[in-house]
């Protein structure tokens, strides 16, 4: 069983997300790009689906992603462009934010987020980075919806200091 | 409690700027195991007195640490509901990601299981 993600913010403007996979690293990098094969994993929290997924995988090709709550309908999404193809090492884009009917802040510039895969004895490594135009669009994107009461013992300061890390 | 007069995304970025920095995160693990004196705090770092205080406001701006009753001693102690409004908010983003790696791990199993996987896997790069 993989270890779970590690999500650190390096900077006010960044996200860092580390994962690991037991598959090669072509493979991993199919799952990215192919739309077939994303719209069976990146769907986001219970209850989404994603009916758009369009992906002209080449530097300066775009891509266009949208999700529709199964119960009332609603959609939103992101696009953009792909900033360095580099199979399979390295796939960079540029993101924006497409409110659709869930509404929410549109930063006017895109983030940028690149994906980075190293391969070891079969298991590939994934360092995603996220740079934000701003603190404010890196909170926004990150705050996907806050849940209340969580119970926090002090053992999981750990995890703590790796996110202010 | 000063607190009280800032909004919740106020709170959440004193919080983090609180424990961006590794002496202020150290003595938020000391205080875990319990509260201490400036002097204790102090103790582990080649600080001046001026120094670590000036780290203790940032951490009780933060509403991370509370001064006890103690005229003399002043300990400092843990306060644990702005950490846990903290973590909520990366948890959660990190519950998400989890779930589609976790979908993602199992499509990978049936990429792997394909017949033209194994081909695939030797080529080099």
């Amino acid at each position: 069983m993989p270890k779970p993600l590690e999500v650190t913010l390096p900077s006010d403007r960044e996200v860092r997300v580390v994962r690991s996979f037991n598959a090669p690293r072509e493979l991993v990098w199919e799952a990215h790009t192919k739309p077939e094969l994303i719209q069976k994993w990146m769907l986001g929290p219970p209850g989404w689906s994603m009916p758009v997924c369009e992906m002209d995988v080449r530097a300066g090709g775009a891509y266009r992603w949208r999700w529709r709550n199964d119960a009332d309908g609603s959609e939103f999404g992101f696009f953009g462009k792909f900033t360095e193809v580099n199979q399979p090492a390295k796939l960079a884009h540029e993101e924006s934010y497409d409110p659709g009917d869930v509404g929410g802040a549109m930063p006017t510039e895109p983030a940028l987020i690149s994906n980075e895969l190293t391969e070891k004895a079969g298991v590939t490594t994934m360092v995603v980075t996220m740079v934000f135009p701003s603190k404010e669009a890196r909170d926004g994107a990150v705050s996907t919806g806050m849940t209340d009461g969580m119970e926090m013992g002090y053992a999981r300061l750990d995890d703590i200091f790796k996110v202010a890390a | 409690m000063v607190m009280e007069q800032f909004s919740p995304s106020a709170r959440l970025d004193a919080v983090f700027a609180a424990l961006a920095d590794p002496t202020r995160r150290a003595i938020v693990a000391r205080l875990a195991e319990g509260e201490a004196t400036v002097n204790e705090l102090g103790a582990p770092f080649d600080m001046s007195q001026p120094a670590i205080s000036k780290h203790l406001k940032v951490l009780e701006r933060a509403g991370l640490i509370s001064i006890g009753h103690d005229a003399q001693r002043r300990p400092r102690k843990l306060e644990a509901e702005p950490l846990d409004q903290a973590m909520d908010w990366i948890e959660r983003y990190r519950e998400v990601w989890e779930a589609n790696y976790q979908r993602l791990d199992a499509l990978l199993e049936e990429l792997k299981a394909k017949p033209g996987a194994k081909k695939r896997k030797r080529k080099k790069g």
